[in-house]
């Protein structure tokens, strides 16, 4: 302390060296995210209640769907050791089995990448980070549903 | 019967109640430092005191500089939430010999906030939610209070819980979707909504409602329920945002 002012009395010396000066001030400390003039207004509307909504009813249909899938697949009639291409050929051959299929692969990846899209905004901090991140899973998404969508309808048992 | 001898080892027990507790505190200046130091402080100190009594000791016999908020003393005013042993409290209402002060008791900020020195936050981004929210009675027609607005105990009791809730944010600080990017409501904004939204003398219901239905409102939520174990009200936080969420759905469709 470089000083020579005789504080009033009553108050002491300032304990320790001070870091900075008026020429080298504090760090300012940043305001925290705000609501402010800048971000955006149109943050309301019925999409984020409808995904919620389709988390759980999507949810409650999937339990049918996969625990039937996984029975069907790995438990009755043999188990694991019976698929192959003339089980697959044999259950695509049904319509009821197709549509099962394809509302299974629509639902869960629809779930799936909803959740993901959850996650991502919880755990992502950066903006940019965020929009890469949505990028990619949206991509990914949409290219498993339609080549999944393809492969249903497109589906031939006679192939060679 | 106690023998003489027994009567005397009690007596002398009873005489020195204290014991030697280590606090260790998340100290941060901006004026020293850019980062923030944990600090050990030994005291001497009766374990049926609080939290509070140990930083009061603390800031009055050892080291001045120590910075937190409190203003009542007694779970009334909300300012003293702090991160104790790493669970959000009121040091005013936590007893030493409740958190095990056989170890280092941690005392640090309430996360999520920026920290302005050692356990001191800015809390304007909690009370900026809170104003949005609306937190006041709005009637349609009959603004001035020229007579008491009646209610039945039952509509009373609907929102009881509610309208326990002191501004401490605990609850919201405990919250990982907060934590992320501080611009999800957070608890306490939708439980002070809450305390409206079911009041049957206030017609605002809808528009808070609404607010709530932002893309950062109620359906960030992830149900973790830190918010409801925070709380030192005892206020049941998750069920309240649970019931704001039913609202939406069932008042719309
Ligand atoms: C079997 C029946 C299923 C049920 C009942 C179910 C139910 C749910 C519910 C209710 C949520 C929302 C949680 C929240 O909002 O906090 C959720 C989240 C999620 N689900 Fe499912 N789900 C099922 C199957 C699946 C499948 C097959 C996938 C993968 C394709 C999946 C992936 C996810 C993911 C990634 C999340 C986000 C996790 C999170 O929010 O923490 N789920 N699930
Ligand atoms: S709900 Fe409980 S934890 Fe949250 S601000 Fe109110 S009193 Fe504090
Ligand atoms: S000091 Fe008022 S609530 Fe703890």
């Amino acid at each position: 302390m470089s000083t020579t002012e005789t504080p009033a009395p009553g108050i002491g010396p300032v304990e320790g060296e001070s870091l900075y000066t008026v020429d080298n001030p504090a760090p300012l400390i940043e305001a925290p995210r705000q609501r402010t003039k800048k971000t955006p207004k149109s943050t309301r509307g019925n999409f984020e209640m409808a995904a919620w909504l389709f988390m759980r009813l999507s949810g409650i249909v999937l339990v049918v769907l996969v625990i039937g899938h996984l029975l069907i697949q790995l438990v009755l009639d043999g188990g694991v050791s019976k698929i192959g291409f003339a089980f697959v050929a044999g259950r695509w051959a049904s319509p009821f089995w197709q549509v099962w299929d394809l509302l299974m692969l629509w639902l869960a990846m629809l779930h799936g990448a909803n959740g993901l899209r959850t996650v991502i905004n919880d755990y992502a901090e950066r903006a940019d980070t965020r929009l890469w991140l949505k990028g990619l899973l949206y991509t990914a998404t949409v290219f498993t549903i339609l080549l999944g969508t393809l492969v249903i309808f497109t589906f031939d048992p006679n192939i060679r | 019967m106690a023998t003489p001898v027994l009567d005397k080892v009690e007596a002398e027990a009873a005489e020195s109640p204290y014991i030697t507790v280590t606090f260790r505190i998340r100290r941060f200046n901006p004026e020293v430092s850019a980062d923030a130091v944990w600090e050990d402080f030994h005291l001497e100190i009766d374990p049926k005191e609080r939290v509070l009594d140990g930083l009061h000791k603390i800031k009055w016999d050892l080291d001045g500089t120590l910075t937190f908020r409190r203003s009542c003393a007694h779970g009334i005013c909300g300012s003293d939430a702090m991160r104790i042993n790493g669970k959000n409290r009121l040091a005013c209402k936590t007893l030493i010999k409740d958190i095990n002060p056989e170890k280092p008791i941690t005392v640090e900020p309430i996360k999520g906030l920026t920290v302005l020195k050692d356990l001191v936050v800015d809390m304007e981004p909690f009370f900026q939610a809170y104003r949005d929210v609306m937190p006041f009675l709005i009637t349609k027609d009959t603004n001035e209070p020229t007579r008491e607005r009646l209610q039945s105990s039952e509509d009373r009791e609907r929102f009881d819980d509610t309208t326990k809730c002191i501004l401490c944010a605990a609850c919201t600080s405990s919250c990982p979707v907060f934590w992320n990017d501080g611009q999800y409501f957070g608890p306490a904004a939708i439980v002070n909504a809450h305390r409206f939204i079911f009041d049957s003398r206030d017609e605002a219901a809808e528009q808070r409602l609404e607010i709530l239905n932002d893309r950062d409102g109620v359906w960030r939520c992830r149900t973790t329920f830190n918010c409801t174990d925070a709380c030192p009200r005892g206020i049941e936080v998750t069920k309240a945002i649970a019931e704001v969420k039913k609202a939406l759905i069932t008042r719309r469709y």
